[in-house]
């Protein structure tokens, strides 16, 4: 637990710094919990420096391969002393630097959020919980950055920032996963045992490159660079951290980590090796053109990471070695650096090299601080930097895979060393020396001397490290390289003097060279001023963002100009495209092998009729009457075919839901103008007919397809089950109410809903239908038609017996609740057609919303029923009762749900209907004074 | 008879389309109508055309038609009306609000 217990702290005490108001216990707070930590590492370290691995592992998702487990190797080891160590340096260092405007509660709180997410990368075995925290990184880096929220660079270089390391952390995720496909394990224990396996699969490549695009974009290897730069935007405690020691270390972490699984390939080496050495070049060539002192560190980073990665595409276990070496050499005098950059910034108010000199004069120990983390950064004899930077001269000699261009690597690695001694001796002398600066914005003084205490620590490691390298230095990187290598850790003796060799050569030639370049700085300035128009990163990043959303607005408003009928043409379009594109690639034949059965006269008649009746209702749709008849016509002839092709309960569906709907369509004629104009082109027109065909094509094509193969149902199941199992002996009724009860529940539900949403939308809103009609003459002001209202009048009641013998019947013969309720409400309809709104509803006084709403409850009722006596929701039983005359009688509890069925149908159809009736606003009047006056009537009689 | 019935759900079908690629509200809800029809019986006939066979099950009885897409098809004619009534009273909602019965709600055909 203890183990688990160093990355989580930090992320679950992460809140507690913001609890205070006070800024010393802010910073208290945060420092007490990194320090926990630290000693936690702390107790791990014997077993660790005794070559053990100490690993704690917990079952999370073991489906998915995710466990909760963590291990402490060497390299993670030394990896999480970095976090910690320069960790509680940035606290002590942040306590003095925030100002008093800033929220230092939560800048401590987003610190101990990255703080743990990093030491979770670091300490993870299991890749997929690696991952995990390797976004909570970006995230947290992301709050970071953009910490000074007000500022427009913070948030774009946050922004920035996200988008490239969140982008690259997608592409690892689907490597990570590759990977642990691959090797049957997310594991690192055993993924680090799997090289032969790896390497053999064919997907090797695809696995390496997509990891490789997360750890160069964290790292900020070419072409990502552009982000680190801009994240200089972050308060200076946060670059010294993240943007320095930690976090776009995370990349070259994973490299180094993975090193043993995934190098030892040329592809390996054809890509690291050379993304390395550019981004070393490139990298150190900005960083000598930088003004902003924070810039030229940044830049300064991204050269150190490529040496970094360079070192690890070259592959050989003393690269590796040197590689560790130099990661903990650049963390402790680049974390430094960036602490000075940050009092620079602080004392004088600006960070402009232009703008800085002679600062010596007021800041003699920050100077001479500064002079020793530059020493270092360049690779000066006595420091830290020296020893590895030899180190990774000497590795550039080794033969290396690009043949005869091998020189290009320790050339290119010198000419770098060139420029960091140039952009070195710059940061020094042009900040310390020269003549003193006039216009600062602020009298340059010393910091309180607890913000540059971090630094001074730092700066004595650097020169210790660089004085006694095999005591200090040697055992903790011995631990963390064997830990990568294993046995082929190199028995290696790091040391300030090795002869007179070629490496040796490449330092002198590059101290030399780099103060050359500085003198001659002023001609350099001009030549690279032209270079600065094509290489600007967040530029050509910015220009590539606003094109994408250009072209997306430029798309949207091309697809979507808030034209219905555009969007319809697209739609079906597209369907007809994605429908008919798997046709053209195949070879089988559209018709498939059945035999088509033969057409008997009366249907072959009845097709033929609906096929002009639809037509007809197109031709004639601008005499909007002619056109609902037509309509009407064809669905009639639906509910026919029902019948034919052996479906009774569809029909007498149909047919009641055509009265409804033709009812339904007539009410809204009466209020929508009677004709539609002419009004599109004849163009449009034909695009229109050509589109339709298409879709009436392709779906004709695609049923004879269907149609014409055997076919194999699931219908089986239900026919065998639904006497025994449902008690009703009609399959589809009882599939309704019982096998699919809860797809019938919630259609019900919406069909509620849909009753609902229709009363709001006309409820309280009226419109006057025109008293003329389309040839202008006025409408009949007779009374209803006597004959029609004496003859319903009566029909009522035999159509309510025939619609309770229809939902009777329904579980054992076509019938049920959904045809019963259709056609109850058809009569009741019936009786405000014949007789009028005025007279039909005061006697129809029960409110259908009571109605529809008892629907839906006796519907859940029954299924709930089921719950409580421990059956699954909605399981229905049966059982036989024995009526006197009517004899054996079954009752299912099924009924009681088709019952909430019917309810629902009538309610909500006749809720629709009559608030659509009542709805001019003509006749609105009519009712409400005639509904008073029976009123008042009654009352009188009382 | 095969080619026959997806005859004519290919006719409804291709006028529904039609109608509602028509600028006035009416004819989209005819249109509408129309597909739901087609889209019923396409899911219908997913079932297979079968004639005189019952979905009633008893003893003597060797052979059924499907009855699942009967069952399916039967929620949905009743929802495709929910449907129907729900754009007409849309449409005529909006014909109130804008004074003009084009899908667009503009006054003037500028589409």
């Amino acid at each position: 637990m203890n183990l688990a217990l160093i990355p989580l702290l930090p992320l679950l005490g992460a809140v507690i710094p913001s609890l205070f108001r006070s800024r010393n216990l802010n910073a208290l707070t945060a420092g007490a919990i990194a320090g926990i930590s630290m000693l936690l590492l702390l107790f791990q370290a014997p077993a660790v420096f005794n070559g053990e691995m100490p690993l704690a592992s917990w079952s999370w998702i073991p489906t998915i391969g995710l466990n909760f487990a963590f291990r402490v190797s060497g390299f993670g080891f030394m990896f999480a002393f970095l976090i910690l160590g320069i960790g509680l340096l940035i606290v002590i260092y942040a306590r003095f630097y925030i100002s008093a405007d800033d929220p230092m509660g939560r800048f401590y709180t987003y610190l101990l959020l990255f703080m743990g997410s990093m030491l979770g990368i670091v300490l993870s075995e299991n890749i997929i919980l690696l991952m995990m925290f390797w976004e909570l990184t970006s995230i947290s880096s992301f709050l970071l950055i953009g910490f000074w929220s007000y500022r427009t660079d913070a948030r774009e270089g946050a922004r920035q920032a996200l988008v490239i390391t969140g982008g690259g952390g997608l592409a690892m995720i689907a490597g990570f996963l590759l990977l642990g496909n691959i090797v049957g394990s997310f594991e690192l224990t055993t993924i680090l045992a799997s090289k032969e396996i790896l390497h053999a699969h064919h997907l090797y490549p695809v696995t390496l490159i997509l990891i490789l695009l997360g750890a160069f974009t964290k790292s900020a290897q070419f072409p990502f660079q552009f982000w680190l730069p801009h994240a200089m935007a972050a308060p200076t405690p946060v670059s010294a951290y993240l943007h320095s020691a930690t976090m776009v270390k995370a990349g070259v972490f994973l490299l180094a980590l993975l090193f043993p699984v995934l190098s030892g390939s040329s592809l390996w080496f054809y890509i690291v090796t050379p993304v390395g050495l550019i981004t070393l070049m490139f990298a150190a060539y900005m960083a000598m053109f930088k003004d902003d002192l924070k810039g030229l560190l940044a830049y300064s980073t991204v050269s150190h990471l490529g040496l970094i990665t360079l070192l690890l595409g070259l592959g050989s276990p003393l690269a590796a070695f040197t590689a560790v070496f130099h990661i903990l050499n650049h963390a402790a005098f680049k974390a430094g650096l960036f602490m000075l950059a940050g009092i620079i910034d602080h004392e004088t108010g600006t960070r402009d090299m232009k703008r800085l000199s002679g600062l010596w004069k007021y800041m003699p120990i920050t100077g001479t601080l500064t002079m020793l983390g530059c020493a270092a950064m360049a690779g000066v004899p006595l420091f830290n930097g020296f020893l590895s930077k030899e180190m990774f001269l000497a590795e550039t000699l080794e033969p290396n895979l690009f043949g005869a261009f091998s020189w290009i690597v320790p050339v290119g690695a010198t000419l770098a060393a060139v420029f960091a001694v140039a952009y070195s001796i710059r940061m020094v002398h042009d900040v310390f020396f020269k003549e003193p600066a006039t216009d600062l914005p602020k009298k340059p003084h010393e910091p309180p001397h607890g913000m540059r205490l971090p630094a001074e620590i730092l700066m004595t490691i650097c020169l210790l490290v660089g004085l006694f390298p095999m005591t200090l230095a040697a055992p903790m990187v011995n631990v963390a390289a064997g830990s990568i290598l294993g046995a082929a850790t190199p028995d290696y003796h790091i040391a300030i003097w090795h002869g007179l060799n070629m490496a040796l050569a490449m330092s002198v030639i590059a101290l030399a060279g780099g103060a050359m370049f500085y003198l001659q700085r002023l001609r350099l300035f001009d030549s690279h001023r032209w270079c600065m128009r094509y290489c600007d990163g967040k530029a050509n990043f910015e220009a590539f963002i606003s094109g994408v959303v250009q072209g997306g607005r430029k798309l949207t408003g091309l697809m979507e100009n808030g034209s219905l009928q555009r969007y319809i043409a697209l739609l079906v379009g597209a369907v007809v495209v994605l429908g008919a594109s798997p046709f053209f690639g195949s070879s089988a034949p559209l018709i498939g092998p059945l035999a088509m059965s033969s057409v008997d006269p009366v249907t072959l008649v009845m097709g033929l009729v609906l096929i002009v009746c639809a037509v007809a209702t197109v031709v004639h749709h601008r005499n909007r009457i002619l056109a609902i008849i037509m309509l009407g016509t064809v669905g009639l002839i639906v509910s026919l075919s029902f019948i034919r092709f052996s479906a009774p309960d569809l029909a007498l569906t149909q047919i009641s839901v055509e009265v409804v709907t033709i009812i339904l369509l007539m009410m809204a004629l009466h209020l929508l103008p009677r004709t539609t104009p002419v009004e599109s082109s004849s163009a449009r027109r034909w695009r229109d007919i050509l589109l339709s065909v298409a879709a009436g094509g392709g779906c004709t094509a695609l049923m004879m397809a269907v149609l014409t193969r055997p076919y194999d149902t699931i219908a089986g199941y239900f026919l065998e089950n639904s006497k025994p199992g449902g008690g009703g002996t009609n399959v589809v009724n009882v599939i309704l109410v019982d096998f699919r009860g809860f797809d019938t529940l919630g259609e019900i539900t919406v069909l509620v809903i849909a009753g609902l949403v229709i009363y709001a939308m006309l409820h309280n809103f009226e419109l006057t239908a025109p008293k003329i009609d389309a040839l202008g003459r006025p409408w009949v002001q007779d009374r209803f038609p006597m004959i029609l209202a004496q003859i319903t009048r009566p029909l009522m009641p035999l159509a309510l017996l025939f619609a309770a013998y229809i939902f009777l019947r329904g579980h054992n013969e076509p019938g049920g609740g959904f045809i019963a309720g259709l056609i109850v409400a058809s009569v009741l309809i019936l009786q405000y057609i014949s007789s009028g709104i005025v007279w039909t509803r005061p006697r129809l006084t029960v409110d259908n919303h009571i109605i529809m709403a008892w629907g839906l409850v006796i519907a859940v009722a029954t299924g709930v029923g089921s719950w409580m006596v421990g059956y699954p929701f909605l399981t229905s039983s049966f059982t036989y009762l024995k009526w006197p005359l009517v004899g054996k009688f079954e009752v299912a509890s099924a009924i009681a749900f088709d019952l909430g069925v019917f309810l629902a149908v009538v309610g909500s159809v006749m809720l629709v209907l009559v608030k659509l009736g009542s709805m001019n606003s003509a006749d609105a009047e009519i009712v409400s004074t005639s509904v008073q006056n029976e009123k008042d009537e009654q009352e009188g009689a009382h | 008879m095969e080619l026959l019935f997806t005859s004519c759900l290919g006719v409804m079908i291709a006028c529904g389309v039609y109608l509602m690629l028509r600028a006035r509200t009416f004819p989209f809800v005819l249109g509408l109508t129309l597909l739901g029809y087609a889209v019923n019986m396409f899911l219908f006939v997913s079932g297979r055309l079968k004639t005189n066979l019952p979905a009633v099950v008893s003893p003597e009885q060797l052979q059924y038609t499907d009855p699942l897409p009967q069952a399916l098809v039967l929620t949905a004619i009743v929802i495709g009306f929910a449907m129907v009534a729900f754009v007409v009273v849309l449409a005529l909602r909006a014909s109130g609000e804008l004074g003009t019965d084009h899908v667009d709600g503009h006054k003037e055909n500028n589409s």
